[in-house]
């Protein structure tokens, strides 16, 4: 951004903050400071009635660490980014290496239903869910029995071995279109005359995967990459719909976690400390997207 | 069968198949909202042996989603509103006019972007509470503003930097002065990029469920995704009536979505790849 560039002779240099200042002040009051608030109560023992806030200092931070419910948290959400991006993501390639070549007559109706996962509220993502795992009445249930595996049929989100998965498969189910979509957005910058000139040279589908497909979609699958599995960092919505964190805390991750001890139970300065863990995961992730972008110098 | 459809055949069914998984659990919650529940269990994926609106009408006025669809269109409409035009005033701002601080104010508003809600909800929930502001619409929509406009400021400002030089000229030259010229010249220019900007922002606010969680405790200011939530929790045997109200939740905002469906998806993925 080059500051100055834009003005005209005679111009007010601090025009500009005129037309930034409303969103600013918004911004600031509502987003920015409450970071650096949640920041700054991470290092109180306090529990946001009384006046009485202890510095504690990194204790709450040394603390999680051999917090048994902070452990089983992030270890649930690292296993919600094997279902969230390494499984869509393989998915969404092997879908793009499908559609690799001449185009599909009527894809774009394909497209629209891919994607729609991703416009519909997660509560309502798990009311559909929760009635397809129903272990009575689920379709899930109906139709093991069906093809005749009755001895499959699962309590599936009621079972302390099955509900992690379950819940996790319905993150497959909603950001493997996703996937799809940006890789095949990505494989039309491809330019044809690659493939046609790897088959000429007699190279396999197979290679011109690896060779072509692969390197020409680096900067998506960092992007995929990257945007899932931040999905998976912050998954609330979900765990609040489907198990509320259970049973037992089978299925508890970060974000319940801190919704759970801040706003139920009143530890602020411990849900703090998990927020500020989490936000730093978070940021990390999102400059390492931009990292990515800005080595390829791709347009928007 | 020509030789082309022989090649084709196989991927249609590949892609078919992985349709219908993102397809079925959809197509079955809105064929559920039309029956009850004796039918739901025995054929789950059927259609309807009759057309009936009473799930609807039920969920509508027992459930109090007439209640949630109030309080989720007027949040919706305010946070959307002044975003899309605060996001265009701050956007034009890094994108065209002179501002002191320019490298240091555009990552500030960044950071907005890609912090999560769990950042900030814990000093707003004490904020708000203290404030006596909580179970207003107020607790619901100017969080949602601050980090709406963050996204909005980065969407349009690349939209402002890209704006033909010779017609902001031009009409300089013309005797505009910069909010004429913004509002004459550019805003007509910028409908694609602003039209992206109001559905995301739209579908957003209208999923928001965290901050609508924490804010409010009444039933009467719940927003549609708490309220199913809530509603989930109370009738968890009554599927029917929950399919109706899980419909109406997403119905808004899939219409949305078919309808500018280009927008959507180049703002999906632009977003994505702006981070």
């Amino acid at each position: 951004m080059k500051t100055g560039r834009h003005s005209y002779p005679g111009e007010n240099k601090w025009k500009g903050l005129f037309y930034l200042l409303p969103a600013l002040l918004i911004y600031l009051g509502f987003t920015f400071i409450p970071i650096l608030e949640t920041f700054r109560a991470s290092f109180f023992d306090w529990n946001g009635f009384t006046e009485a806030r202890t510095f504690i200092g990194f204790k709450n931070y040394i603390n999680l660490f051999s917090d048994p419910l902070f452990l089983k948290a992030i270890s649930n959400n690292l296993v919600f980014i094997i279902f969230y991006s390494i499984i869509p993501i393989l998915i969404g390639l092997m879908l793009a290496a499908i559609l690799t070549g001449q185009p599909i007559p009527g894809f774009g109706f394909f497209r629209t239903v891919f994607f729609l996962p991703q416009v519909i509220s997660m509560v309502v993502v798990g009311v559909i869910w929760r009635w397809m795992f129903n272990p009575v009445s689920g379709p899930i249930n109906q139709f093991l029995s069906l093809i005749g595996l009755d001895h499959w049929r699962q309590a599936w989100l009621g079972s302390f071995e099955y509900a992690l998965p379950a819940v996790g498969s319905i993150g497959t189910w909603v950001q493997y279109g996703f996937c799809m979509v940006l890789f095949l957005a990505g494989m039309q910058r491809i330019p044809t005359e690659y493939y046609e000139a790897a088959s000429l040279d007699g190279a396999n589908g197979i290679k011109q995967f690896r060779h072509i497909t692969i390197p020409g979609l680096k900067s998506e699958i960092g992007v995929a990459m990257i945007t899932t599995m931040i999905a998976a960092l912050r998954v609330f919505d979900l765990i609040y719909s489907t198990t509320r964190g259970g049973p037992g805390d089978s299925t508890l991750v970060t974000g319940f976690l801190i919704y759970r001890a801040a706003i139920l139970n009143n530890r602020i300065g411990y849900g703090a400390a998990i927020a500020t863990v989490l936000t730093i995961i978070i940021l990390a992730l999102s400059l390492l997207i931009r990292r990515f972008m800005a080595e390829e110098k791709e347009p928007a | 069968m020509s030789i082309r459809w022989k090649r084709l055949l196989p991927r249609y069914l590949v892609l078919i198949v992985f349709m219908l998984i993102v397809l079925l659990p959809i197509w079955g919650m809105l064929m559920s909202a039309f029956k009850t529940d004796t039918q739901i269990a025995s054929s789950p994926f059927t259609l309807p042996e009759t057309l009936t609106l009473e799930n609807f009408k039920q969920a509508w006025t027992v459930g109090k989603f007439n209640i949630f669809f109030k309080n989720s269109v007027i949040v919706t409409t305010a946070v959307v509103i002044s975003s899309v035009f605060l996001s265009t005033l701050s956007g034009y701002a890094f994108g065209q006019l002179p501002m002191p601080g320019k490298n240091l104010l555009f990552p500030l508003m960044l950071l907005g972007y890609m912090v999560p809600f769990e950042a900030v909800i814990i000093p707003l929930y004490n904020w708000m509470d203290a404030l006596g502001l909580r179970n207003t619409y107020l607790a619901l929509i100017l969080p949602q503003i601050g980090l709406s406009v963050s996204f909005g400021t980065l969407w349009m400002s690349t939209f402002f930097e890209n704006a033909p030089r010779e017609l902001v000229d031009a009409a300089t030259i013309d005797g505009c002065n910069r909010w004429q010229t913004l509002w004459l010249i550019l805003w007509p220019l910028a409908q694609p990029a602003t039209t992206t900007l109001i559905v995301l922002i739209f579908m957003w606010t209208w999923n928001e469920f965290l901050l609508a969680l924490v804010m409010v405790q009444t039933e009467a200011m719940r927003t549609l995704p708490v309220g199913l939530a809530f509603f989930q929790g109370k009738y968890t045997s009554n599927l029917s009536l929950m399919a109706a109200g899980a419909i109406i939740v997403a119905l808004p905002t899939v219409l949305i979505y078919v309808i500018f469906q280009r927008f959507f998806i180049r703002g999906m993925l632009g977003g994505a790849i702006k981070g």
